[in-house]
């Protein structure tokens, strides 16, 4: 200002137009965009940096939990023989000498009590129970053949998986040289076949990998999970559609609001402690049964539930509430037939990720004991179960070489689940949304 | 105090000899602190159309919502003096609102049909209040409504689609339509063709001509030029006051009030 009017000559401040031209700026410019590539180059890279340890995650993951998929098999003629199994009670047969009988017959020769028992190490545990089980549902086999496929045991299975190797000395690994040789003697009878590993989804936990399975532990997660759904989902919408719709907003409903969003944001295992002391302590539930374990992943839920459900709320036009209350809809109205049904959408997808958070919680399911070695699925809300991450920790625990495959296997199972719920809510955000 | 008793129940115009449905007196209204009305006294004339204008912000909206209590819902919002319908003050405690709301039924500024078809958007509210026990009869409000709000011949093979599919003109008449629908005896419009185009105007305003031999109409509008051509009665509001309410044509062409000469030869607004 002051230049201007003491130079009187000049009445306009020197144009800077040819600084748009100059080498000064074109060098800005440069620089300008130099920064821009390099942002983008940033960016990129933390992609590739996710995507790159995703990519390994599950691929180590594929590549270790494939062998948990598939089981060494071994097809046996096995005759029941009335002299070892009484028709009158079937169940108390010595059923382990009937596979061996076949056993020995593919294999002949004389062994001594010690081979014989090495040979037997061939069978899995499980084996005998199996047949057992086909007999006594159908005592008119004795004095048949029967045609039955049974697991080989661990070691035999890891040897066909080549988990363990020949070349190791016979010092260092579980099986010998000689149980090789009976191993190859079957294989090349053709009797040993490698099969999907069915017992993964229909058996339940054992000390054997061959018959260890999820069984249990998928219903003691779907247990869970019902108890946390008919829990947090009521509960979550009546808090949300109360502090969106009804509340006053004072000073307590702002204190609600925080600390819910502190809530959402409190480690599992603290839940879980919760859990144990209120649930178990306090109130004397039973441990280790899905109805503590859902109920303490509905007190993990309820945030998130409540947090998606105002959002969902809140995303609804005041519009159409107007429209409402102006045909003399009243509030409870407005929000049953108005409100709700178009935030549903919204609702379900917090839910279902809610869920799906629960489906993989751990450390709460740990404290109130849902990690017990359980050998049979549960048949209610109150017996002793195991969930699905709780059996991927103890099987991660279990110095067995198969289980090693099983671990990564029931990741993989869980995984699975996971991205299925999570498909869901997307599909479901996507099939319902509505454009205002 | 006695001036102010006396002018209060003489307003500044008074109807002659038509009956008032709707009388406010002394109203005030508070948004939180800042005060939004001052002593709006209005009588509004049974079975016409009475328009408020008026610039952006003088309250006029405000007034047309505390009619039905729509105020009620705003955080905050507080209304003083006197408002009745047919000598019933409707901010009386024993009132039922939702009643009064299905008594005074209200049009928005944007459409806002539900997101269900034709037919539940004009059947929701009769459902809601026991009106029409049965599918005939439901039926029948459903088409009578759509008549009188002219838009039946457009949309009677469509009742089963969305009412957010029909366009924006459309949109709102079947929103006269769902209004209508439950009988009210008052209808508030809150500039109701802000969001049309000129010809879905002239298409509502000669809906509101019909609709005033059944209905007592309020309406708030922007634009002159509709407060014209489609009322009897005319208030003008500036900066929270009621200034001036007469017979349209004298206002027009006669105003008393030079804010309201102002107003109305476009000077400001």
């Amino acid at each position: 200002m002051t230049a201007i009017t003491s130079d009187s000559e000049q009445e306009m401040p020197a144009s800077r137009q040819s600084y748009w031209r100059s080498e000064e700026h074109l060098r800005r410019v440069r620089r300008r965009h130099a920064a821009d590539r390099r942002l983008q180059a940033y960016g990129i890279a933390a992609i590739a940096l996710a995507v790159g340890l995703l990519g390994v995650l599950v691929s180590s993951l594929v590549a270790t939990g494939a062998q948990g998929f598939l089981q060494t098999d071994l097809r046996l003629e096995v005759r029941i023989d009335p002299a070892e199994i009484d028709a009158e009670d079937p169940s108390r047969g010595d059923y382990r000498q009937l596979l061996m009988n076949s056993l020995d017959a593919l294999l002949p020769g004389e062994r001594p009590p010690g081979e014989q028992r090495k040979l037997r190490d061939l069978l899995s545990n499980g084996a005998q129970f199996q047949l057992r089980d086909e007999v006594v549902d159908d005592p008119g086999l004795i004095g048949q053949t029967l045609e039955i496929t049974i697991p080989v045991s661990d070691p035999f299975d890891q040897l066909a998986k080549g988990t363990v190797l020949r070349e190791t000395p016979e010092a260092q690994r579980r099986v010998s040289d000689q149980q090789i040789a009976w191993f190859d003697g079957l294989v090349e009878q053709g009797v040993v076949s490698t099969g999907f590993n069915w017992a993964l989804f229909i058996s339940p936990d054992s000390r054997f990998p061959e018959l260890a399975g999820l069984a249990g532990a998928l219903v003691g997660s779907f247990f869970a999970l019902l108890v946390c759904f008919l829990l947090s989902f009521p509960i979550g919408i009546a808090a949300a559609v109360y502090l969106e719709e009804f509340a006053p907003k004072n000073r307590w409903t702002d204190l609600i609001e925080v600390n819910i969003n502190n809530l959402a944001a409190v480690p599992s295992v603290v839940f879980g402690l919760l859990g144990l002391a209120v649930f178990l302590n306090f109130f004397g539930l039973p441990r280790s049964v899905p109805l503590v374990g859902g109920m303490v992943l509905a007190l993990m839920t309820l945030p998130t539930i409540i947090i998606s459900t105002r959002a969902a709320l809140k995303a609804v036009p005041p519009s159409i509430r107007e429209a409402a209350l102006g045909v003399g809809a009243s509030r409870q109205q407005v929000v049953l037939h108005h409100v709700l049904p178009l935030a549903l959408p919204g609702i379900m997808t917090g839910t279902i990720i809610g869920l799906a958070q629960a489906l993989g919680e751990t450390a709460p399911l740990l404290l109130i004991g849902m990690n017990a070695f359980i050998t049979s699925p549960p048949g209610g809300l109150t017996d002793a179960a195991t969930a699905l991450p709780t059996q991927i920790f103890i099987w991660a625990d279990s110095p067995e070489r198969g289980f090693t495959a099983l671990t990564a296997a029931g990741i993989l199972v869980l995984l699975g689940f996971l991205i299925l719920m999570n498909a869901v809510a997307v599909f479901l955000r996507q099939r319902f949304e509505r454009k205002w | 105090m006695s001036a102010l008793e006396t002018s209060r129940d003489t307003p500044d115009d008074a109807l002659g000899s038509r009956a008032p449905k709707v009388v406010a007196r002394g109203v005030d209204v508070f948004y939180g602190k800042a005060q939004a009305l001052y002593g709006v006294d209005l009588d509004i004339a049974e079975h016409e159309v009475t328009a408020l204008i008026g610039p952006s912000g003088c309250g006029k909206s405000t007034f047309l919502r505390c009619l039905n209590r729509m105020n009620d819902v705003i955080e905050g919002c507080r209304v003083e003096g006197r408002i009745t319908l047919d000598g019933q003050d409707i901010y009386d405690r024993s009132l039922d609102v939702v009643q009064l709301r299905a008594r005074i039924g209200m049009v928005f500024q944007k459409p806002n049909p539900f997101p269900k078809s034709v037919y539940d958007n004009i059947a929701y509210g009769p459902r809601i209040h026991g009106i029409g026990a049965g599918k005939a009869e439901l039926d029948e409000i459903v088409e009578t409504s759509l008549r009188r709000a002219g838009l039946w011949e457009e949309v009677k093979d469509r009742l089963a689609e969305p009412g957010t599919g029909l366009s924006g003109g459309q949109q709102q008449r079947l929103c006269i339509a769902r209004a209508i629908a439950v009988d009210p005896e008052v209808i508030l419009m809150d500039e109701p063709c802000s969001a049309l185009d000129p010809i879905a105007t002239a298409r509502i305003e000669e809906l509101i001509d019909e609709l005033r031999e059944n209905f007592t109409i309020v309406i708030v509008t922007h634009s002159m030029q509709q407060a014209a051509r489609v009322s009897r009665r005319t208030a003008f509001f500036h900066l929270g006051k009621l200034v001036e309410v007469g017979e349209t044509e004298q206002m027009f062409t006669n105003p008393r009030d030079e804010r309201t000469q102002g107003y109305i030869t476009g000077r400001f607004g």
